[in-house]
């Protein structure tokens, strides 16, 4: 194949994957979209001037070498490709879809500045995917067994991350997850449309060829505690418990039935597939009229499943605007061709229930931005006398997760802040327990799948250290 | 998958299952539950622990067949697995020396009333045990609760066995014979528990219930058991399964255990109508 010069490569436009059509989509659970082509990957990785010096490996939170993958996608090495990213990145099938690319990797591309940045998101997938799809996933060669054990807590991005360094380290490695299926809010959180749950799968079983050892069913905290797994034979633990403590409004009518946490609507459809009642058990309300709150990723995984439940106005309700929504560009897009009814600057004040306690409305008030706040976005204030009432028969309140409290109730030498976020060193993930690490949201509070693993690897790293320096005492 | 050691029915619709689950035996401490799901398909379901064997690696759930679910469980047999046991969740009944107990068990309540009676009993407290049902056939554990209670007294709504009355009326004439009891537990179904409240709230006995509100994970991630009290949002699940019964609002309760009234019921008709073809 001719190498193509600067100008050339700038000629070519970014390719777009294929997708499901709209009204298709929103009649089904299955995923948005199907991905490159062989043919469309390799011309869009001819896109990639690589930079001698790429700053989109410095903007991506685990540094994968973009332009090495990339270059080997170009030359049609797709196998290749995908092993030159799990030396940095033992996700790729997930982050390529769930990332927030254009805030890291894509936001920082060259080409970007004046035209639109390489599809790094869309090519990464597409190397994973066709690895996984070819049967060409190889596992890679171990350290030699150190004789250490280490339990991880949570099955979530972290927890898989760690997991999968420390066995490759040559430690002997436990996950211990609550939930009967592994995974954490990539199982109960993040819907089969935008991560269909055969990929987790077989990333779950990549780690376990790799010899990590995955216990489903097990509430480290309450099952057994941090310091009875300490006690009994592991020589550090993990934490990767994850933001899972839902966070309501507290306004009135907050408890009638129809309302519900984005966690509970997203875990009885995802996790239980309650999208397949009564073949399945267990069941889920639907609504003709449906508000969900929020502006994050979970707001829109919210809304859209309910779209496809057959809600004929699904709202996504947010007191700021389009601009300062926090959730991928990607999927507000695909929110928007869905035909999702976005209502900005509104939040809500109480819910109205009919006489069987049901919801069956809304009251909300209309925000205007004023100055900007803590997090650099303008502060929203309510426009007095603005109430007025949208009727819905369904809530879903998706307006962020606190910490989950069961490992620091437990072990009570691990420090939290006022949040309830797991406190670790500066720089670190080391907690103010000896042989404890903590990362992900549990420490972060809520924040990316990308961010977590990232923990992971850091954690890996230093917790190797820690054992080393362990058994040299 | 959690094998079933030993199943046995304690009457038509109640089973008594005994289940290999050494962690869950060896942490349960009594008002701790499990969450079960029956098979790969099955929900998440919450019960309470009546009883465990450290040594044996077992915990004993009580069931009652009343969905699709239970009645699933009940079929099962001794030898058969069910897909998923977690635990123990919740916090355990908080267990001390008060002075004199009344605890009192409404239907299958009673199963989640025994293992707490037991361990009133053990510290020492004198413990007058009521166990009630609405007819003979659906009263359960009379001779585990006597052997661990100073007294008992039994009740049927219809009168087909016992005395005939509410467990409500057979406190009321403990109250009125100056019995006054220095704490009330009281486990069964809501409006039960909300008799006991208002009756023992006009004689300031301080009361305890276990509630039995939906819950999906049972770990506090979602959100689907919250439940008021005193005017504040609690979830069954990690700041429960006991409240102090006197600041429940059980009204909140029954409602949130309405919301899947109709999946519920065409659940279970779809799986009798199997259970007639085949």
């Amino acid at each position: 194949m001719a190498t193509l010069d600067k100008k050339e490569r700038l000629k070519i436009p970014r390719q777009k994957m294929l997708e499901q059509d709209p009204l298709a989509r929103i009649m089904n659970f299955e995923e948005v979209n199907f991905g490159f082509t062989p043919n469309l990957a390799m011309l869009e990785a001819q896109r990639c001037l690589l930079c001698p010096k790429p700053p989109c490996v410095a903007g991506c939170p685990v540094n994968i070498e973009i332009p090495s993958f990339i270059s080997l996608i170009a030359e049609g090495k797709f196998t290749e490709a995908a092993k030159k990213i799990k030396e940095t990145n033992s996700l790729p099938a997930i982050c390529g879809r769930v990332c927030p690319q254009e805030e890291q990797c894509e936001g920082v591309c060259v080409i970007g500045k004046k035209g639109t940045p390489v599809a790094i998101g869309h090519l990464e997938r597409f190397a994973a995917d066709w690895e996984r799809t070819h049967g060409e996933i190889t596992v890679p060669e171990k350290a030699p067994s150190t004789g250490k054990k280490i339990a991880v807590v949570g099955s979530g991005p972290a927890g898989l991350t760690v997991a999968s360094e420390l066995v490759q380290m040559g430690h002997s490695v436990t996950v211990f997850e609550a939930l009967h299926v592994p995974g954490g809010v990539l199982a109960y959180g993040i819907p089969e449309f935008r991560l269909p749950k055969d990929i987790l799968g077989s990333e779950v079983d990549y780690l376990r060829k790799l010899g990590v050892d995955v216990v489903t069913d097990f509430v480290v905290g309450k099952t057994s505690t941090i310091e009875e797994l300490l006690n009994s034979g592991y020589d550090a633990a993990f934490v990767g418990s994850g933001a899972g403590l839902p966070v309501f409004m507290s306004i009135p009518g907050e408890n009638l039935n129809g309302v519900y946490s984005a966690n509970e609507y997203l875990t009885r459809t995802n996790l239980m597939k309650s999208y397949l009642f009564p073949e399945y058990d267990t069941p889920i309300a639907k609504a003709k009229n449906v508000a969900v709150f929020g502006g994050g990723n979970t707001a829109m995984d919210s809304v859209r499943t309910a779209k496809r439940f057959g809600t004929e106005h699904a709202y996504l309700i947010y007191r700021r605007s389009w601009e300062e929504m926090p959730a991928r560009l990607e999927e507000r897009h695909h929110a928007k061709e869905e035909g999702i009814e976005f209502i900005f600057l509104t939040a809500p004040t109480r819910f109205i229930g009919d006489e069987n306690g049901w919801v069956k409305g809304v009251e909300c008030i209309k925000m205007e931005l004023g100055e900007p706040d803590a997090s650099g976005r303008r502060r929203p204030v309510p426009v007095k006398g603005s109430e007025y009432i949208i009727d819905v028969e369904l809530a879903v309140i998706a307006v962020g997760n606190g910490s989950n409290p069961l490992i620091p109730l437990t072990t009570p030498d691990i420090q939290t802040n006022k949040w309830g976020n797991i406190i670790v060193k500066e720089n670190s993930t080391a907690t103010t327990k000896s042989g404890v690490f903590a990362g992900g949201d549990i420490v972060r509070g809520g924040a990316t799948v990308i961010l977590a693993m990232g923990d992971g690897k850091t954690a890996a790293k230093e917790i190797d250290t820690y054992l080393n320096k362990k058994g040299g005492e | 998958m959690t094998k079933i050691i030993k199943k046995r029915m304690l009457s038509q619709v109640i089973a008594e299952i005994e289940l290999l689950s050494p962690h869950i035996a060896k942490s349960q401490k009594p008002g701790q539950f499990v969450i079960i799901r029956v098979d790969d398909k099955g929900e998440r379901i919450p019960l309470t622990i009546a009883n465990s064997d450290k040594e044996k690696g077992t915990i004993t759930v009580i069931v009652q067949a009343i969905g699709k679910t239970t009645t699933k469980l009940n079929s099962m047999e001794t030898g058969d697995s069910v897909a998923d046991v977690v635990g123990p969740l919740g916090k355990p009944s908080h267990i001390d020396y008060f002075g004199k107990v009344v605890t009192i068990g409404g239907g299958v309540g009673t199963a989640i009333a025994w293992p707490t009676t037991r361990a009133f009993k053990k510290a020492g407290n004198e413990v007058i045990s009521i166990i009630g049902a609405r007819t003979k056939e659906l009263l359960i554990l009379e001779q585990e609760m006597r052997e661990v209670s100073d007294r008992i007294i039994v009740t049927t709504d219809d009168g087909s066995y016992a005395n005939k009355g509410f467990v409500t009326d057979s406190l009321k004439g403990l109250i009125d014979s100056t019995i006054i009891p220095n704490l009330v537990l009281a486990i069964g179904p809501v409006p039960m528990m909300r008799a006991v409240s208002e009756l023992t709230k006009k004689y300031a006995i301080p009361t305890v219930v276990s509630l039995n509100p939906i819950m999906l994970d049972g770990t506090g991630m979602c959100g689907v058991c919250r439940v008021s009290v005193a005017g504040k949002t609690m979830f069954a699940c990690v700041d429960g399964p006991e409240f102090d019964a006197h600041k429940v609002d059980f009204e909140g309760l029954m409602q949130r255990l309405k919301v899947y009234q109709k999946e519920e019921k065409l659940s279970l008709e779809l799986l009798k109508s199997w259970e007639r073809v085949s």
